[in-house]
């Protein structure tokens, strides 16, 4: 007995590395891309270059993180690309100056509640988003796909298509400190990275030990079933598409930050790369699994990799070709994780046939596998009192 | 009674015919023995039940004979000969086709486009339609259901889209038809249908394998018995000698009980009233699918809602619950109108739902066993914003004990769960919220015996010693006389009738409107 039950532990110890490497796989690629491009090129490895690489994730991170709240509730969210271009715009717009011509003034808010705006102009389009898609029915896809163009479309007419250079305001209207945003650094690190990692940190916390969080991960598990467990499974839609849009505002101001300059153009395809970074994190667009760490990681190999590839002198197309590559490669390794998985748990998820035993059964399973597999002919033909003879 | 459970086949009768025969198959699932060196025969031209608990092994046994899966020892004799079938394909050209649980029909598609899905007949032009239509016509006919070939699947009753399934079948020249609880979505008089072609089958020399849950049901229409236990064949017989007692107690293995009525504890105030409550078709807003309903049902209290498929047990329960709006009169919890609160504020209040669909309205399968558990009750945990893990953890390790759930922890993946071990999540999930009363659609339905009575004792539990108010429906009379101290007969959105816990199963039956057949 001993021997055999030795045997399944070894097996499925095996089982285990495997399952390690799937479900580890956005880390281990992270490492592979670090190695391999820091063997090609000398430049990748310093910590120089590991601070620009990680402004440009802050982008990407902070869109992913708002889209992985969306995915997880089962839905999508195609209007944060615009969502951050128009944000910029409406950053860079406020920074000029509000003029009232009526009463003949012209107001400069300062930065901070050039930044609340931005948000609210973010949580408004997501509020929109939300309502559409949970009170009206509107797919996720069709209404969020209509408000890209909106979006994008608002930022083209208030900057007639021109791009707003000038965001650092002035000392003596007392609208400085843009560059707080993003193009600053604070103790050595981009203020763009920081802000994510506060987003991440803050979302994380959201996520795993608030009520909210286990509502979002319910109502992508299965809505049906959360709304009549008393999840107000209507709200937690529309907050989640609310908090996607903040998430593309934010990213909006840092990205205008860092170039200090807002053009109605910023952020076209940005969603895409969002989504991507959600997915090699290894979340399901089905809903339900995934997590904040997950979809950093994928953030960080899509940062990562497209930047190595510009610094090895790639050409931009082939770039294209291997980001589109290592996303469907991500889907597909996520496609098996959950297959498995299904297949473990789903022998005996077929209603009312037959499920065999289930894992908490006292005699149980995989210690007496080997043992119960050699005595199984005796066993069965003792067993068998009353069969046809 | 026929206590012989223990017999030779029998021999000599020509009638008894062997055409497909399992001889020592076994099937293991990684370490599960699923299938235990089972022999089972299928006799020509007659019908041939298998019955057994969830989990005995009887969808297991289907899927070898139809090539599904494939056994790990043992072989299958068609006529004598020795087959291996690598894929269903394989045992459909040998003449074997199943019929699943859930219908393997494409909605969308008519009934000509259905039956004759992947091998189209092609003609000059492309799929010779007309020729398509003319042959499904006939098989329609044949099976005394004359559907117009072009209807969409999606327009028919499933009654009808079980016929079409089984038409696809024969189709393709199936000398063995596999039913897979074919009985479990439909009505009486659909069911009377489906015997019907069941017995005009037979004449034909077409052999039937049958499973079902409803064991009074099989009993009607089968000639042989087979019971499966654990993965170990436990029983043959031929029907006519055998009745309901002796599948049972081979099923089981044992004498059971779901139990009676909970005595001795004083019933309390009302707990809830239904006054008047109506409910509007989804489909035909001027019909009600409830129509001026009253109950009341009061603290410790076991009320049973006896009716057949289209009642509207389904409909009354989930408006209780909130799920679906009421369309006049008014719902009271202990003395508060909550007509128009929402599902979470009358799960606040004390009003919870058991759905019928575990899989589709109760689970959530992408989350733990434990996180299923404590879905409604997070509030309990939960101190300013965050929630407590170690309070979580005692929430669900109390409720895993109420509801005596067999896991390997709070975080096992609830699709390890056997049925009635998932359904035991989902009323332990609603217990946790602490309520005062319960309302439970179809509690049993696709859970075995044993888990059954277990449901029962705990609702009983709860009614006797929280007070509880528990309100539960069913489609199984046998289920009404365990532990309702008043049984509701519903019937085209009224009450049809109301009987105390002495009733018998002919007066519920033909309260009802169900035909009692013998």
């Amino acid at each position: 007995m001993s021997k055999h039950s030795q045997a399944a532990e070894r097996q499925r110890g095996g089982f285990d590395l495997g399952r390690l490497l799937l479900e580890g796989r956005a880390f281990f690629a992270l490492i592979a891309i670090i190695i391999i491009f820091s063997s090609l090129s000398p430049v990748y490895f310093s910590t120089s270059n590991f601070l620009t690489m990680s402004s440009h994730v802050a982008i990407f991170g902070l869109l992913s993180i708002g889209m992985l709240l969306v995915i997880l509730t089962g839905g999508i969210d195609l209007s944060v690309g615009s969502t951050l271009g128009l944000a910029g715009v409406v950053a860079g717009f406020l920074m000029q100056g509000v003029t009232f011509d009526m009463f003949g003034v012209t107001l400069y808010p300062p930065v901070w509640v050039v930044v609340i705006l931005t948000c609210g102009v973010g949580a408004f389009i997501g509020a929109i988003n939300g309502v559409l898609i949970a009170y009206f029915k509107v797919p996720a896809f069709v209404a969020t796909l209509g408000l890209l163009y909106v979006a994008r479309g608002v930022a083209l007419l208030m900057t007639d298509g021109l791009t707003y250079n000038n965001l650092g305001g002035s000392a003596e209207l007392g609208n400085t400190g843009f560059d707080w945003l993003g193009f600053n650094r604070l103790f050595g690190v981009p203020v763009g990275v920081l802000i994510l990692a506060a987003v991440a940190i803050i979302t994380l916390l959201a996520l795993a030990r608030t009520p909210f969080g286990r509502w979002v991960y319910s109502t992508g598990g299965n809505a049906r079933a959360a709304e009549l467990s008393g999840v107000p499974v209507k709200r937690v839609q529309v907050s989640v598409y609310v908090l996607s849009g903040i998430c593309a505002a934010i990213a909006g101001l840092v990205l205008s930050s860092q170039l200090t300059s807002a053009g109605p153009t910023a952020g076209t395809t940005y969603e895409l790369t969002a989504i991507a970074g959600v997915v090699i994190g290894g979340a399901a667009l089905t809903g339900g699994r995934g997590n904040v760490r997950g979809t950093l990681l994928g953030a960080f190999v899509i940062g990562f990799l497209s930047d190595g590839l510009v610094i090895i002198g790639v050409s931009s197309y082939w770039q294209t070709v291997f980001t589109g590559a290592v996303i469907v490669l991500a889907v597909l390794l996520n496609s098996i994780q959950y297959s498995g998985r299904k297949k473990r748990a789903g022998k005996v998820s077929e209603p009312g046939s037959s499920d065999p035993k289930a894992p908490a059964n006292p005699s149980s399973p995989s210690s007496k596998a080997d043992a119960a597999r050699v005595t199984s002919e005796t066993e069965s033909t003792a067993g068998k009192p009353a069969t046809q003879h | 009674m026929a206590a012989s459970s223990v017999q030779s086949v029998p021999v000599g009768e020509p009638a008894d015919d062997i055409v497909l025969s399992a001889r020592d198959v076994a099937k293991s699932f990684g370490s599960v023995q699923a299938l235990k060196t089972v022999n089972f025969d299928v006799y020509r031209g007659q019908v041939t039940t298998l019955f057994g608990e969830n989990g005995a092994g009887k969808s297991t046994l289907m899927k070898i004979l139809s090539g599904v899966i494939q056994p790990t020892s043992g072989e299958i004799l068609l006529e004598g000969e020795p087959v291996r079938f690598a894929s269903t394909t394989d045992a459909q050209r040998l003449g074997i086709s199943i019929i699943h649980q859930e219908l393997s029909l494409a909605p969308n598609l008519s009934v000509r486009d259905n039956i004759f899905m992947g091998r189209e007949l092609k003609g000059s032009m492309g799929i010779d339609y007309a020729e398509e239509a003319r042959q499904t016509r006939a098989l329609m006919e044949e099976l005394d259901e004359p559907i117009d070939p072009l209807t969409p699947v999606e327009d028919l009753r499933l009654g009808q889209q079980q016929i079409v399934e089984i038409a696809r079948a024969l189709s393709v020249n199936s000398r063995i038809l596999i039913m897979d609880e074919p009985t479990s979505a439909l009505s009486a008089t659909e069911v009377e249908v489906l015997f019907r072609v069941i017995r005009d089958l037979k004449s034909r020399g077409v052999s039937i394998v049958y499973i079902s849950h409803h064991l009074e049901e099989a009993l009607l229409i089968t000639d042989h018995a087979v019971v499966l236990r654990d993965g170990v064949m436990t029983a043959y017989a031929r029907r006519a000698d055998i009745d309901l007692e002796w599948i049972v107690r081979n099923m089981v293995g044992e004498n059971f009980d779901l139990g009676s009525p909970p005595t001795g504890h004083a019933m309390g105030e009302v707990a809830l009233a239904l006054e008047d409550i109506s409910v509007a078709d989804t489909a035909v807003p001027e019909r009600s699918v409830v129509d001026h309903l009253s109950l009341d049902v009061r603290a410790g209290e076991i009320v049973c809602i006896y009716g057949l498929m289209g009642a509207g047990r389904t409909e009354l329960l989930e408006c209780v619950a909130g799920r679906i709006p009421l369309s006049g009169g008014r719902v009271v919890l202990e003395g508060e109108d909550i007509s128009y609160l929402s599902i979470a504020e009358r799960i606040a209040k004390g009003l919870v739902l058991v759905p019928e669909d575990r899989q589709r309205d109760g689970l959530v399968q992408t989350m733990s066993v434990g996180e299923n558990l404590s879905l409604a009750s997070i509030k309990a945990f939960t101190r300013w914003l965050l929630t407590s893990g170690s309070r979580e953890r005692d929430v669900v390790d109390e409720s895993i004990a109420n509801v005596h759930i067999k896991t390997d922890g709070a975080k096992a993946e609830i699709g390890s769960l056997s049925g009635g071990n998932q359904q035991k999540v989902v009323i332990g999930k609603m217990l946790a919220t602490h309520p005062r009363v319960v309302v439970l659609d179809e509690p049993s339905r696709g859970i075995d015996i044993g888990a059954k009575a277990e449901v029962f004792k705990l609702l009983a539990e709860g009614a006797s010693k929280q007070g509880l108010a528990v309100v539960f429906s069913t489609s199984e009379v046998g289920e009404c006389l365990s532990i309702a101290h008043r049984i509701v007969v519903m019937s085209r959105g009224r009450i049809a009738a109301e009987f105390g816990a002495d009733a018998s199963k002919e007066q519920i039956m033909a309260a009802s409107g169900e035909a009692v057949v013998a």
